[in-house]
């Protein structure tokens, strides 16, 4: 299938989802006013994804900022992964937060005990 | 009962003035305002902890102005912005003060108080699993706010929510919310 590739602006991430890898990206930061325009089309593509997946994919979260209206979406991204984790497909999450930054750290933590699938906390040392 | 908005907003306003906007909340004013604010703070060599609570917190208070506000009442002097709102950003000893206004309806100040209260007596660990709560159970709404917002500011602040409603008339009323960034050591 076709892989998502949408650049980023100074309100949305840089997308990078690539079927044939099985390797995911979301870039930069996400604080739309109408997150659910944005995302939409990630669910849907992942719902097509998660019918025939890789025995693995790895999905590398790297946020700058997100608004409260992009984490309901971005819940809605890891709740596919999760499914095709429940299918017994491989499934990682890795999420990076810049040192020293905490709140980062903390959201990432929020998903992880929210949805079921292994996270990989990485701290971005400059 | 009338009163007069930029008089009790001096009131409560104190410190540095960064930027103070009264009008139309929309995206591009929400871009604007973000970009002078961001470019102030890395020009004021503020710390990168600070910085991105700062700016988180604006974020969401505007973007609650966008989503939230009611119409201005009928007699109000500015009916062109659809969205009405006021926001100050001050640099005080300690921190910085994000205070927004806006027109709410007086039916509906009892379940924003209570919102806040609820918020306001609880710790820390208990705002988290409340954010994670909200998160996990609730829709975005069909005014696009997620209910979130006010959730986390009090996380990402660890301050309480100050807030004040003032009436306007008997359908409307005023909702002044005052918000502390503590500087980061």
């Amino acid at each position: 299938m076709e892989a998502i590739i949408i650049e980023g602006t100074p309100k949305t991430p840089t997308i990078k989802f690539d079927a044939k890898e099985g390797v995911f990206e979301i870039k930069g930061r996400s604080i739309p006013e109408n997150s659910v325009e944005f995302y939409k089309p990630l669910v849907d593509w992942l719902d097509i994804y998660k019918e025939s997946p890789l025995n693995k994919t790895v999905v590398n979260i790297r946020l700058e900022y997100f608004n409260t209206s992009s984490s309901k979406c971005i819940l809605d991204v890891f709740k596919k992964l999760e499914a095709i984790h429940k299918a017994k497909n491989d499934v990682e999450v890795n999420w990076f937060y810049e040192e020293d930054d905490e709140d980062m750290l903390e959201a990432g933590e929020d998903y992880e005990s929210i949805i079921r699938v292994p996270f990989k906390m990485i701290e971005i040392v400059e | 009962m009338s009163f007069n908005v930029e008089n009790y907003f001096s009131d409560v306003s104190n410190g540095d003035p960064i930027l103070y906007y009264k009008g139309n909340i929309d995206s591009e004013l929400i871009n604007r305002v973000l970009d002078a604010v961001e470019e102030k703070l890395v020009k004021g060599n503020e710390h990168s902890k600070t910085r991105k609570k700062v700016y988180n917190v604006l974020v969401e208070s505007l973007q609650n102005l966008y989503h939230h506000v009611d119409r201005v009442p009928h007699d109000f002097e500015d009916q062109a912005s659809e969205k009405f709102g006021i926001l100050a950003i001050n640099k005080i000893k300690d921190g910085y003060k994000i205070i927004t206004g806006n027109f709410i309806r007086s039916a509906d100040v009892n379940d924003l108080e209570e919102k806040i209260k609820r918020i306001n007596r609880s710790s820390h660990e208990e705002i988290t699993e409340l954010y994670k709560f909200i998160l996990n159970h609730q829709r975005i709404s069909s005014k696009g706010g997620g209910g979130l917002g006010l959730v986390d500011i009090a996380r990402k602040t660890g301050n309480k929510l100050e807030y004040v409603f003032k009436e306007y008339d008997d359908k409307s009323s005023f909702f002044y919310l005052n918000i502390l960034v503590s500087e980061s050591i």
